[in-house]
């Protein structure tokens, strides 16, 4: 034929043959339902192909960390400690936190991304455990956060950052607020599972997470601020967690704001964690 | 073994003041397609979505091979499979990628799972798309692999909820074919469709649905003869005479003239039942009439009942959508 037009030729007509359908169709032997832990893995496994398939995802893990150093260091650091290198010994603990928990909103975008394409009806009629799929997005996230962390610490040390406690101060600061941050993300897990929208997941996860960084220990010393602010500084969970993540990465583990995050990050867990799974039952 | 896929009583779902699914009994026989047939907003998806697990029922009971629902959820995920309106597909992954990630969390290690995708994706027609992402397929491939990722755990009992809505003609031939092919292998499958000639191409049995009631079940014969074995229409050359034309097919088919905007169009449905001859023959002496009365007729179609004037012939109103989804 010399009619066809290429899209045909590439692509011949599928035309379903009984036999080749009834061959998959074969009730075989079924395997054993996956565990609670392999079934989570392989979530985490799906979240670590869609970076693989579109790494723009990782822009903010990546340039957005490096951006908020760079900005904070040298828009604060004269002002601030006299020099920017001073100011960085203060400031890249602070900035980290800030970067990842900032990270965290994104486990609702994909929550809520994810529902919206119909693809967790899948999920959701399979014979697994349930809160699988949520906790695989977050596996995944958290690799998120470990590379945002790593990221930092090496611009961090590029520009002069000098923690007390070495490698193994830097890598607990970052353990920790890996940690929490998985707990913390469950927040957003249900605000995605929640409402409507990807864009009211932003809005909403914006509003919460602006005033609870900055207005907090991370950019100066709180004694500097105004009493009723030093009130809200002082019973934010993110002043509690810098202060935890200060006091590793620089050597001196502070016993009591450890004890803080700890505690927080079981309760955001404990609290969360079930609202989340019935909102996902619910859908 | 049971006979009975499915029993439903009373199901009920309600969703704000709009009781989607209200009161529905159903039973569907393993081994062959059951069709459903509505029109949007007829609660069709509901129900469906209540009998694969992922909505929990307001009230009543539905046990799927003897499992409830509700109380068993889990052994009835195991027994069925759902396709859905919506491809329930990761647009970001690839096609293989999408039965592999399945195939993992029904519990196959990673080189079954692989080889379980591959077979299915070449009875699907997708080897060479194996390597795409999702979102670079057409309609009826996406349809496809969303079929085949039902499959892919060999289930029982198959839900196909409106599985050639939006499709092109030779995708939807192609969903036809697959559908008879998992039927003849012993998979029961319950097909929800809005078009009535789909039905009664796929299914052995069909359950009419309306505001989430059943208000008919049967054979696709028994149901179109319920409703009339079919619908002649007939175009005048002469507007004027529309009125005397209605008279004389009403009289001669013995059934009510359907109301057409087109003052050159007379609708009359064929009865069918009662009758010994066959319906075409019917409607030739109900036309050589009008040819006797002198009045032209410059076309006519003896064709199948549509959804609407099957919705008409059942609930005296026409097969109206609901604002509200199903």
């Amino acid at each position: 034929m010399t009619t066809t037009t290429a899209t045909e030729t590439a692509e011949p007509v599928y035309v379903p043959a009984a036999e080749t359908i009834g061959a998959v169709l074969d009730p075989r032997e079924r395997p054993a339902r996956p565990s609670a832990l392999s079934a989570s893995l392989t979530f985490g496994w799906r979240a670590v192909l869609k970076i693989k398939h579109v790494p723009e995802q990782l822009f903010d893990v990546t340039a957005f960390p490096i951006m908020m150093t760079l900005m904070f260091t040298y828009l604060f650091g004269g002002a601030l400690a006299g020099s920017t290198g001073e100011y960085l010994q203060f400031l890249l603990p602070g900035i980290m936190v800030q970067s990842v928990v900032m990270t965290t909103m994104y486990s609702g975008l994909a929550v809520n991304i994810d529902i919206a394409k119909g693809v967790f009806d899948r999920f959701k009629s399979l014979p697994i455990w349930r809160p699988a799929a949520l906790v695989g997005n977050l596996l995944g996230d958290v690799l998120r956060y470990v590379l945002a962390s790593l990221v930092i610490t090496v611009v961090g040390l590029i520009l002069g950052f000098r923690p007390g406690g070495g490698v193994v101060g830097v890598a607990a600061g970052i353990g920790l607020l890996v940690v929490f941050s998985f707990a913390f993300s469950w927040i957003w897990t249900m605000c995605g599972l929640y409402l409507r929208s990807e864009k009211s997941v932003m809005g909403v996860s914006m509003l919460v997470l602006f005033p609870l960084t900055f207005l907090s220990n991370i950019f100066v010393d709180p004694s500097t601020m105004p009493g009723w602010l030093q009130a809200f500084v002082e019973v934010n969970p993110i002043t509690r967690l810098v202060a935890a993540v200060r006091s590793l990465m620089s050597g001196n583990p502070d016993m009591g704001e450890l004890t803080w995050v700890f505690i927080a990050t079981a309760a955001l867990l404990a609290v969360f964690g079930p609202l989340t799974m019935r909102a996902y039952n619910r859908k | 073994m049971t006979d009975t896929a499915i029993e439903t009583n009373g199901l009920v779902k309600v969703f704000g003041d709009n009781r989607a699914v209200d009161g529905l009994d159903l039973t569907v026989p393993a081994g062959a397609v059951f069709g459903v047939l509505g029109p949007n907003g007829a609660g069709k998806t509901t129900a469906v979505r209540m009998l694969a697990t992922l909505l929990r029922p307001d009230g009543g009971a539905a046990r799927v091979f003897g499992h409830d629902v509700v109380a068993e959820a889990d052994a009835v995920r195991s027994l069925v499979g759902l396709t859905g309106q919506y491809a329930s597909l990761d647009e970001d992954m690839t096609g293989r990628e999408n039965l592999v990630l399945i195939g993992r969390l029904l519990g196959f290690r990673k080189p079954a799972a692989r080889a379980r995708a591959d077979e299915l994706l070449e009875a699907f027609g997708l080897t060479a798309a194996a390597e795409r992402q999702v979102k670079n397929y057409s309609g009826g491939m996406r349809r496809r692999l969303d079929i085949s990722a039902t499959l892919l755990n060999t289930p029982r009992l198959l839900f196909l909820d409106e599985p050639t809505t939006g499709l092109d003609p030779r995708s939807r031939n192609q969903v036809w074919d697959i559908v008879r092919a998992v039927v003849s292998y012993g998979t029961t499958v319950l097909l929800t469709t809005q078009y009535l000639d789909e039905a009664d191409q796929l299914a052995s049995r069909i359950a009419v649905i309306d505001h989430g009631r059943l208000i008919a079940e049967g054979t696709p014969g028994e149901l179109k003869s319920s409703v009339g074995a079919g619908t002649v229409h007939v175009r005048l050359r002469d507007p004027g005479r529309r009125a005397d034309a209605e008279k004389l097919l009403s009289a001669a088919l013995g059934a009510p003239a359907t109301p057409d905007p087109d003052p050159r169009r007379v609708v009359v449905r064929v009865p069918g039942h009662g009758s010994e001859r066959g319906a075409a023959e019917d409607a030739a002496r109900a036309l050589s009439e009008l040819a006797a009365a002198g009045i032209v007729v410059d076309d006519f179609s003896l064709g199948q009942p549509s959804l609407d004037e099957v919705f008409l012939a059942l609930t005296d109103h026409p097969a109206t959508s609901k604002e509200t989804a199903a």
